[in-house]
């Protein structure tokens, strides 16, 4: 089980209860304003865009190379930027806090 | 396993030169090819723009046959952003349940419909009525206005032959210009009065404008569509063993969806205005020249996808362009998503297996290559689970 704490483009917080899946389904799952998750997971619509809390790096792990590529064109991007369907839901992410990103 | 095949004539442009050159209509093309450029190019506005000469994006070119801009398709930042944020909503309406369970229904009457009749011409009996039928829901009016839009036949800018003709483009654009006055006349809570009773910095939006938009909403979605239902059935035809995998792990039909997306890529490419002199792939791009952003070529790069020519039904990690990329990506793409999404859980539920009885392809000349995008016809057989 991992708590996980959305915090939306207009600053408002939203925590939810998670313990398998991708933490863009329980977002979709739960209507996160701002992450949409719309080609389901696959990493190839760029819907699900978050900014990880910069101390909670280690708990996310880094991205692969293939949403870097994904996300290095993308205008609201930063170092913490993630996309939420390439992160695994595990008890590790306990305590996350993600940031929803700007829309392109 | 070869009717429903599409194979990747860029490929070896691709890994040679990453580009190619066509002529089209003595408005030449630079055609860039690998995923990554592709990608770059899309995002470079600036200096590959939308915002030129109104149907000089689209290859072939419709400058000939359209002067109203096409929005927010033809406008680049910052006013595309005005223009996108206006509609973005809107067009995100297939993502709510009640937008899924009419389409459901939809769906499910077009496949009673055909099943077990001896013989259905997809693309005019199937694709077509339900991608306009369909679009009455995009559109929010009446399910009976799809009758004339089926009656119109499947291209909305050509006639029998492949050559863009202007008189068959202009029924579309006399049509919505007649919609617009009728939305003005009668209010409702359709995509023309939502449009009428917007404005873009201030100002309401212009007839010309909400024409743009409409005819963006009409073409971009026909063909394309179309296309990627019927080949989606000529797959399953020939891959009962893929029918039957999608009925017992339904779970995977998000992800047949995307990798449908990328194999088939419903629309091969789009073009960008250069507007100062640039390289792509170290090949020199003169200013007011085009280049095209060839999203089919891309969605085969194996420098990105494994085994590419072949169509993975549940492939993981799947960054596929058939939806474009960056701002100008595709408006229509959460409705498209509905439409393959739904007609995947119907025909697994419905459809035993597909027998594919006749075909001709439909085969895009792009000067140096031919490319098959679907068929312009195909009969099949649905035989009943």
């Amino acid at each position: 089980m991992a708590k996980i704490t959305f915090v939306t483009t207009d600053n408002k917080s939203i925590i939810l209860e998670g313990t398998s899946g991708s933490v863009m389904q329980l977002a979709v799952d739960n209507s996160i304003p701002g992450i949409d998750g719309d080609c389901g997971g696959v990493c190839s619509c760029a819907t699900c865009h978050v900014h990880v809390t910069p101390e909670h790096v280690k708990k996310t792990g880094e991205a692969s190379e293939i949403e870097t590529d994904m996300l290095e064109l993308n205008d609201h991007s930063n170092e913490y930027s993630r996309l939420c369907c390439q992160i695994e839901i595990t008890d590790t992410l306990d305590g996350l806090v993600l940031q929803v990103a700007e829309r392109e | 396993m070869e009717k429903s095949k599409l194979s990747d004539p860029f490929e070896e442009a691709r890994i040679d030169k990453g580009y190619s050159e066509m002529n089209d209509q003595d408005d030449p093309v630079t055609m860039v090819l690998r995923l990554k450029d592709v990608r770059k190019c899309a995002h470079n506005w600036k200096t590959y723009q939308s915002g030129a000469e109104p149907g000089r994006i689209v290859i072939p070119s419709e400058v000939n046959i359209r002067d109203t801009r096409q929005i927010p398709f033809e406008v680049d930042p910052p006013l595309h952003k005005n223009y996108r944020s206006l509609i973005e909503a809107w067009f995100k309406r297939p993502l709510q349940p009640e937008y899924q369970e009419k389409l459901a229904l939809q769906i499910e009457e077009i496949i009673n419909e055909v099943i077990d009749k001896d013989s259905v011409e997809v693309v005019a009996d199937f694709s077509l009525k339900l991608q306009s039928r369909a679009l009455t829901l995009l559109l929010n009016i009446p399910f009976e206005e799809s009758e004339l839009w089926i009656s119109w036949g499947t291209h909305v800018f050509r006639s029998e032959g492949e050559a863009l003709d202007g008189a068959k483009a202009n029924i579309l654009y006399d049509y919505i210009d007649k919609q617009i006055g009728v939305a003005i006349e009668n209010p409702g809570d359709d995509l023309y009065s939502m449009l009428l009773a917007s404005e873009v910095n201030g100002k309401k939006l212009t007839h010309e404008e909400i024409k743009g938009i409409m005819i963006l909403t009409f073409a971009g979605g026909r063909d394309t569509v179309i296309n990627a239902i019927t080949n989606s059935i000529a797959y399953l035809a020939e891959h009962p063993e893929s029918l039957e995998s999608l009925r017992n792990n339904p779970d995977m039909i998000g992800k047949a969806v995307e990798e449908f997306i990328r194999y088939f890529s419903p629309l091969t490419q789009m073009g960008r205005v250069v507007t100062e002199d640039a390289q792509v792939c170290e090949h020199a791009v003169k200013a007011d020249s085009r280049i095209s952003l060839c999203w089919a070529s891309a969605n085969r790069d194996a420098s990105v996808f494994e085994n590419p020519n072949e169509i993975v039904l549940d492939r993981k990690v799947n960054p596929h362009v058939g939806f474009g990329f960056s701002h100008h990506n595709c408006l229509g793409a959460t409705h498209a998503r509905q439409i393959m999404n739904i007609l995947l859980g119907s025909l697994v539920k419905k459809v035993k297996s597909i027998d594919i009885i006749d075909y001709k392809e439909n085969i895009e000349d792009l000067d140096q290559f031919k490319r098959k995008v679907g068929y312009d016809n195909i009969s099949v057989n649905f035989n009943a689970l």
